[in-house]
């Protein structure tokens, strides 16, 4: 079989995004300093209804963060250690117990000490989210909390009811947001950030589109660093901004076949969270010229993804494609509600069989060779049904391997084993090693 | 054409040593600590055993779970492979293969042609290997090797932890505090371990002939557990620790 080589290079936004990033911390950490305030909660809470109480809020989201921390290993374990000595069980959601650590140890990952924050803003679609916050304010000697329940069941069934159900939710939510603030709430604000939300997640979707290409112009690793974004601030202008220069920039490397990975020949994709402080796996695949090109977690996480005429799965058209023009709160949070509803990582929560459907259509028109299936043992919410994908991704031809493993737990991934299983399934697939030299 | 296969396990390296596609020595030693200089020798010692010079030989394959000791390999694959090649080599109508060593157990399914079609291997746990049995028969003060047999003269069914060996242990101790017959201690044993291991076979899916591979086929009782669990006949090569180290001299470059 001959070997391709495609030409390669780092992304040229790749910086500003590492800029983004730390911009994002630092401002949630320094927002007291002007006078502004701090809430926390999930990567899916609705940040866009915060915005509305002026440009002077920063979030912290909660499971990015406990990833940044799950990439430090001495820091996570002793966060993860932190935890335990409070008696909370091991088997936790791991996100929760790096977040948790970080707030009993006092330790912001970024540097001082944690950042308290004013009130806490979260919605519940997993087994851990609501209780997340309520732990977490707990520890914080209580930190007011709002949480919506987002539970409506997948969005091919909902009905006015089922959104009607989120949206006074969510009108309640900005009354206890002025409560609680004591700020007179913008409506104006609301509705730029409802616009840029649409703008940031269909951008992304349509960036991971491209990388339908053959060779994929990016890989999974990169894509982690990038996707994060959208979990950090979905709803500001500067990560929709930032995505807009990315898809220019990917559609660069597609119309010149610059490559993520030099040798592309085997395209993967893998399932769930990493385990993030082993990424170094992503890079091993190289070796084998074998690029995971990434999965319905990196794709559907933040990004909003609808069906296209041509049957195609492809970025959901935002509203003001359509022309809409939103003039009321209500329509805003309409609008919001119906978008996020629509959200790929939010269908499988009420059947895995949602999932199984997504994962395949994913493996056939990103043309893939195979599937990495992480066993997460750190994310009850994103890897229940997972065996059942892993069966139905088989029976549509797909050959998959699966891994054991915890996105926030080094304790519970084994390296040694995991790369074992990587050769393994390569032999399996009838692929060498063709650069031993790739460092990991 | 002389091919060999060398396969280092976590507890013993096997070599096979084929000439003109018959095995002509098979012999092992123990991994040890130095594992590098343990294949060595026993590599040596195998050629010495066949009589051929290194210069003779075409091909050097390697395998195990320490495969990249043996840096003077001339291709080194994965176990799956060695034991599925090994296998169905073998025994054509083999479609599964369940190879169980010291401290890894794994299942893999292949098609019509050999190929593997997919496989499982056992976590991070030690119940679906090896190493749990002879920790078991330690436990019980019964060698290794009669372990098996013992296992034989019960009829009993007591239900023991599948899937923790730590777990497992500690009911072995109460079991034998319970004063339980020893021969239904080893069952129970047995029949825990066969219990993961068909949790694995199912999980890729099983397709007749079944063959068990690895050094744990050595133990009757184990076999006997798996067949009542998969309700199946099971194949049991000669020599059944070589069957990886020869599916590699198979494999060359």
């Amino acid at each position: 079989m001959k070997i391709p080589t495609y030409k390669t290079e780092q992304l040229k936004c790749w910086n500003k995004a590492k800029e983004i990033r730390d911009n994002f911390y630092k401002n949630y950490a320094n927002a007291h300093e002007n006078g502004g305030l701090r809430w926390a909660g999930g990567a899916w809470s609705f940040g866009a209804i915060p915005a509305g109480l002026g440009n002077d809020i920063f979030p912290i989201t909660g499971e990015p963060y406990a990833a940044s921390i799950a990439f430090d290993k001495e820091f996570s374990l002793r966060c993860l250690e932190a935890v335990e000595r409070r008696g909370y069980a091991r088997d936790l959601c791991s996100y929760m117990r790096n977040y948790w650590g970080s707030v009993i140890l006092d330790e912001y990952a970024f540097g001082g000490k944690f950042p308290k924050p004013d009130f806490m803003w979260q919605d519940h679609i997993c087994c851990s989210h609501a209780k997340w916050y309520q732990v977490a304010s707990e520890l914080e000697g209580g930190i007011p909390t709002f949480c919506i329940d987002v539970a409506v069941g997948p969005y091919k069934e909902v009905t006015n009811n089922r959104l009607e159900y989120l949206v006074n939710q969510m009108h309640d939510g900005i009354e206890w947001l002025e409560k609680t603030t004591g700020r007179k709430y913008d409506d104006e604000n609301l509705i730029e950030a409802v616009y840029n939300e649409c703008r940031s997640t269909s951008l992304w979707a349509e960036i991971c589109d491209l990388n339908k290409a053959v060779p994929a112009p990016l890989d999974e690793k990169s894509m982690y660093s990038l996707y994060v974004l959208g979990t950090l601030e979905k709803h500001s202008k500067v990560v929709a901004d930032f995505y807009q220069e990315l898809l220019d920039e990917v559609k660069y490397r597609v119309e010149n076949q610059i490559a993520a990975v030099k040798h592309e020949r085997c395209r993967l994709m893998s399932d769930t969270q990493p385990p993030w402080g082993f990424l170094k796996i992503f890079r091993y695949l190289e070796k084998f010229g074998a690029v995971s090109v990434g999965s319905l977690y990196t794709f559907g996480l933040i990004g909003v993804w609808e069906d296209k005429e041509d049957g195609t799965w492809g970025p959901r058209t935002t509203p003001q494609q359509k022309g809409i023009k939103i003039e009321t709160r209500d329509q805003a949070l309409r609008i919001l509600a119906d978008w996020n509803l629509s959200k790929p990582e939010w269908q499988h929560f009420y059947s895995p069989h949602l999932k199984s459907a997504m994962m395949s259509r994913i493996a056939k028109e990103w043309k893939l060779d195979g599937v990495m299936l992480h066993y997460n043992r750190g994310c009850e919410g994103l890897s229940v049904g997972i065996a059942e994908n892993r069966l139905a991704l088989i029976e549509q031809g797909f050959p998959v391997m699966t891994f054991e493993g915890n996105m926030g737990d080094e304790r519970e991934f084994d390296q040694a084993q995991t790369t074992a299983r990587i050769d393994s399934f390569m032999e399996t697939l009838g692929i060498d090693i063709i650069d031993e030299k790739v460092a990991i | 054409m002389i091919q060999v296969g060398i396969d280092v396990g976590a507890k013993f390296i096997k070599v096979v040593l084929i000439k003109d596609g018959k095995v002509v020595v098979k012999d092992q030693t123990a991994s040890g600590f130095e594992g590098k200089e343990n294949v060595k020798t026993l590599y040596d010692q195998v050629l010495q055993q066949a009589g051929i010079s290194p210069d003779e030989v075409d091909s050097i394959t390697s395998t195990g779970s320490g495969r990249k000791v043996v840096d003077f390999a001339t291709k080194s694959i994965t176990d799956v492979t060695a034991a599925a090649k090994g296998a169905t080599s073998l025994y054509p109508e083999v479609h599964t293969v369940i190879d169980v060593g010291a401290e890894e157990g794994r299942s893999i399914r292949c098609n019509q042609d050999g190929k593997i079609v997919d496989f499982a291997i056992n976590e991070k746990c030690a119940a679906g290997a090896g190493a749990f049995t002879e920790a078991m028969a330690r436990a019980l003060e019964i060698p290794l090797e009669k372990f098996g047999e013992l296992s034989l003269n019960s009829t009993k069914e007591i239900p023991m932890n599948a899937q923790c060996a730590v777990f497992a242990e500690s009911e072995v101790v109460s079991l034998l505090h319970a004063k339980t017959p020893k021969e239904d201690i080893a069952k129970a044993i047995n029949d825990a371990v066969a219990s993961r291991i068909t949790s694995m076979v199912r999980k890729v899916g099983f397709v007749k002939e079944i063959a068990l591979i690895g050094g744990v086929a050595y133990n009757i009782g184990f076999i006997k557990s798996l067949e009542a669990d998969l309700k199946d006949k099971i194949i049991v090569p000669e020599g059944p620790e070589y069957v990886c180290a020869y599916g590699a001299a198979l494999i060359t470059n």
